[in-house]
Order: structure tokens, then C-alpha cells, then sequence
């Protein structure tokens, strides 16, 4: 079967836009809140909110979070082609779009500071969320200084190479 | 019920955790039309709080209050693990980890994350500068430069087979692999460590 390829003009600082014509409201918007939830167990469960594992992984000294991360994109690999092979639409009967990523010099700038900082801090954004539910309560503040620079990254973003 | 909690309390494989993490993806994608990213969200939080008329945060944030929830949601499910699904072991990290670590000055290797790092008492040290306000402002700074995190690129973005996300991924693992090898000890000194 052959997929209608929709073309998007995307905001090029933003990789996962929102393009549903659908807007979740009230209660709808509670499937998102179980979702994440069921995200954030899966996080400290795993052990992946851990700060030893990330070290682990930087020094190879481990296969844990590589076994993770790897079986995460074999599973996200598998379902994308099975949605738009058989062509499923979302529930909300809407064509399910995935836009393009565009190549620019900051996902070689970029990517490189936030491993940087991947390893410092032991967190990507989404672990830095459980930790904080989970009682690691100081990481509040590398949330608060995470949010300074993304505020400071829009402030500078036409200076920057790009 | 009991043995059932107990064996989920028990650490979750890579086998279990992988998959359910990549069903996330057709997850967000049937019920909503959405595609899995989470460092958006900190983009969300700026515009919603201080977008101080810069263009880059000048757009309908509310539309992404779905984005919002699911952080929400993910420190939530941090909170239902820690309390009620907790491992009532220790964490076995390698000991080869384990010995590098005890050579920086790391003394506590009893849960998840280090108390000589991460405690209150750090927060107006040295320490707390280096792990939590440079550490947290360049994962904030380097995943909205490089348009998204793990999740966002090493995840969704290699899934839909996009090279953008593979490269950016790739740069993460270059600058924690830096970090780890060469910085990370001469700035552990450098704090106090």
C-alpha cells in the first residue's frame, strides 16, 4: 500500500512537534499523565535514573543501559514500520505523521555539550523528572538550571552556528 | 498479590525495560497523534513561565500541555517505584565501575545516586556547582541546541530512520565519553573531591 507522504513545515528547534489537528482536552489529557507514569516506574525500575549506570555505560563497563537504549530503538523500529505498512491511523482516526528531522550543525554542537552534561549529572531530561519523584529532591535544582539553559539556548539561538 | 509485588520490586532487566521504553513511541503515536520527546518539555516550561518576548518561546505552549503531563507522569511513576515497588537491595553496579569511582572520591555505592554528590549539603559548594548548575545547564543548553535528547533522537529519531537523530546520538555518546575518560576526574579534584 502506498502512504500519502504529507510534507511538513516544522519548526527546525523542535523535534517533536505537535501536528495533530485533534487537541486533547481535559480528561483526554489523562492518558498522557498514565503514560508518562508508567515511563517514570519503567525508569527507576531499570535502574535507569541511576547515576552508576550512566557512568557504567560511559566506561563500557557494563551492558545494561546499551542493552536498554538498543532493544528500546529495535521495538520503536518495529512498530513504526508495522504502523505505516498497515497503514494505522491513530485513535482519533487521524494519518499518523512523523516529520522529518532536519540536519543542521547543532545536533553535532548541541548533541556534544548535552553528553557533556549527560554525564555529569548522570540524567537525561526524562530521568531527571524520576529522579525527582523518586526523592532525589536536590535534582530540583539541575532542573531549574537544565530549564536556564534551554532559556538561554532560545535567547542566543540566531547567534549560534546553526 | 504479595509475591506479584515482590517480584516486581525485584530490578527490572534491559529485556523488559528496552521494549516497554520503544512502545512508548507507537504509544504516543496511536493515542495521540504525538511524537516521543521529552527535553521539549523544558522548552514548554520556559514558555509558559518566562518567555520574555523572545520568538523561540513565543508560540501556543498550551497546545503541548500533553508533553507537560507526561513529565509530570514520569516523576509521578518515580515516586510509585521509589515508595511502593522498591528494590530492598542494594545497587550492584560493576566493580570495575565500582573501583574507578572509589578512585574519584565516591564513597557511597548504596543507591541509586551518590550522597557525596547528590545531598542538600552540597548545594552551595563547589560540587553542587559542578553537578547541579553546570551540569544541569548543559544538558538543558545541549539537548535544545541539538533539537532533542535521548528520547527525542536516540529513541524516536532512529526509529523512523532519520540520519539527523543518528549523528546527534552519536555526538551525545562523543561528549559522555569525554566527559567520563578525560573531565571528569581533573574536575572532580578541582570541587573537592
Amino acid at each position: 500500500m502506498k502512504i500519502a507522504e504529507k510534507t511538513i513545515v516544522q519548526d527546525p528547534h523542535c523535534v517533536a512537534p505537535n501536528l495533530s489537528e485533534n487537541h486533547d482536552k481535559g480528561l483526554e489529557l489523562l492518558k498522557y499523565l498514565i503514560l508518562g507514569t508508567i515511563f517514570g516506574i519503567v525508569f527507576v525500575k531499570a535502574e535507569i535514573i541511576s547515576w552508576f549506570r550512566i557512568q557504567e555505560m560511559f566506561r563500557l563497563q557494563s551492558f545494561h543501559m546499551y542493552g536498554v537504549i538498543g532493544s528500546a530503538i529495535v521495538t520503536g523500529i518495529i512498530s513504526i514500520q508495522l504502523i505505516k505498512r498497515l497503514n494505522i491511523k491513530s485513535i482519533n482516526g487521524e494519518q499518523i505523521v512523523i516529520p522529518d528531522k532536519v540536519f543542521k550543525k547543532g545536533q553535532i554542537y548541541g548533541g556534544f555539550i548535552f553528553g557533556l552534561g549527560w554525564a555529569l549529572t548522570g540524567a537525561c531530561p526524562g530521568p531527571l523528572f524520576a529522579q525527582i519523584g523518586s526523592g532525589y529532591t536536590v535534582v530540583l535544582v539541575t532542573l531549574i538550571s537544565a530549564l536556564a539553559g534551554t532559556w538561554t539556548y532560545g535567547k542566543f539561538s540566531d547567534k549560534l552556528p546553526n | 498479590m504479595n509475591q506479584f509485588i515482590e517480584w516486581i520490586s525485584q530490578p527490572w532487566p534491559w529485556y523488559v525495560a528496552g521494549p516497554m521504553i520503544g512502545l512508548t513511541v507507537p504509544a504516543l503515536l496511536i493515542l495521540g497523534n504525538k511524537t516521543f520527546g521529552i527535553s521539549s518539555s523544558l522548552r514548554h516550561i520556559c514558555a509558559a513561565c518566562v518567555p520574555a518576548g523572545i520568538p523561540f518561546f513565543s508560540y501556543n505552549w498550551k497546545k503541548e500541555t500533553w508533553n507537560l503531563l507526561f513529565v509530570l507522569g514520569t516523576a509521578i511513576g518515580g515516586f510509585i517505584a521509589m515508595n511502593f515497588l522498591a528494590n530492598p537491595e542494594t545497587i550492584v553496579i560493576s566493580e570495575a565501575t565500582q573501583s574507578d569511582l572509589a578512585a574519584l572520591g565516591i564513597t557511597d555505592f548504596n543507591s541509586l545516586l551518590p550522597s557525596d554528590i547528590f545531598s542538600w549539603s552540597n548545594l552551595f559548594t563547589a560540587k553542587g556547582l559542578l553537578f547541579f548548575v553546570v551540569g544541569g545547564f548543559l544538558v538543558g543548553f545541549g539537548t535544545r541546541y541539538a533539537g532533542g535528547c535521548t528520547s527525542g533522537h536516540a529513541i524516536m529519531g532512529i526509529s523512523s530512520l532519520q540520519w539527523p537523530s543518528l549523528v546527534a546520538t552519536i555526538f551525545f555518546m562523543v561528549g559522555g565519553f569525554l566527559m567520563t575518560h578525560v573531565l571528569l576526574e581533573p574536575l572532580m579534584k578541582l570541587v573537592g573531591f
